[in-house]
């Protein structure tokens, strides 16, 4: 007949869901954290969730899928990222209110945690990764090493690194008696 | 904990140092409600990084499988194309009977009616004939 047999049955889709709840909000707040926008992080989760369930039969032969998720929705992101640096297009994203008032609007912001969220917004590809694998996600060194293809010290200097931009900022800030 | 403790911690904290347990107590310090006033600066920074933690993404994800309609499309198709090589040559020969039937009509109501004509003038030519005999059997009967 017409169907061609794997030799794993595959999995059915509440299966499939079992498999990837524990993780699918990790691989959202990655991927919000490199492309910003709310709206392009969950389209690029779901891209991730569909390529995953595309590959289904594969999945139960994996030992971690947790980490090649991450993997994939890093990947996917950076692609994004750079494609769109090179297609000169901005990055489009309605998370802040834009234009003239928003500089009132910035002062009078009192939040300190979107304060945060700014600085990171700032920081290099490589240390918003390893920041936000480590200090929100907090997974060990080894974890990241794995999933950023990096050296365990290289972690630990491009954390701290990270670590300590976030603080001068916002010791500027609290200088400035800002909030 | 006491604060000479937290500050150690800290600069382990930005030395990236520390065990996930001790960035734990980091944070559980800094959301509490004692802290330190020389260190309140910190605070923002511990109280996002465990409410970044809390973002869901909410979205349904369209499992439905989609993998299976295209099989279903490829069967379809292979059924359509399957039926058409069955009957599609008798199809094709019924038309083709037909169109020659036609070209046969129209080529014999041609020829009919050329020939219908060619009779009309012929018996025109008769008339004359006609016109001939009776003159004669006018001679006759004066005779």
């Amino acid at each position: 007949m017409v169907y061609t047999t794997t030799e794993q049955p595959d999995m059915t889709q509440s299966e499939f869901l079992n498999v990837v709840l524990p993780f699918k909000d990790k691989l959202y707040r990655l991927a919000k954290r490199l492309l910003v926008s709310s709206e392009e992080a969950e389209d690029a989760t779901q891209e991730i969730l569909m390529k995953l369930w595309a590959k289904k039969s594969k999945i139960s032969g994996y030992k971690n899928v947790e980490a090649f998720a991450m993997t994939m929705t890093k990947n996917f992101c950076l692609d994004r990222l750079k494609s769109k640096q090179s297609g000169n297009l901005k990055l489009v994203h309605s998370n802040f209110t834009d234009g003239g008032t928003s500089l009132q609007r910035e002062v009078e912001v009192k939040d300190s945690l979107s304060w945060v969220e700014r600085i990171m917004e700032d920081l290099p590809q490589q240390q918003k990764m390893v920041l936000q694998l480590r200090d929100v996600e907090q997974y060990e060194f080894a974890e990241i090493a794995e999933l950023l293809d990096m050296k365990p010290t290289a972690i630990r200097v491009t954390l701290s690194r990270a670590r300590k931009t976030v603080r001068e900022k916002l010791l500027e800030r609290h200088r400035y008696g800002i909030g | 904990m006491e604060l000479d403790n937290i500050k150690k911690l800290l600069d382990k904290y930005f030395e990236a140092k520390t065990t996930v347990t001790e960035e734990n107590l980091l944070r559980k310090y800094f959301n509490g409600e004692e802290v330190a006033p020389q260190l309140e600066q910190y605070i923002p920074l511990f109280s996002y990084l465990s409410h970044a933690k809390e973002e869901r993404f909410t979205k349904q994800v369209p499992l439905k499988p989609r993998t299976y309609h295209y099989r279903w499309i490829s069967v379809a198709a292979a059924v359509i194309l399957a039926f058409g090589i069955f009957f599609g040559p008798e199809q094709y020969r019924e038309y083709q009977e037909q169109r020659q039937a036609e070209i046969a009509y129209n080529e014999t109501r041609k020829a009919l009616s050329l020939l219908a004509s060619n009779l009309e003038r012929g018996t025109n030519k008769v008339a004359y004939l006609n016109e001939f005999e009776q003159t004669k059997q006018k001679l006759y009967k004066n005779d």
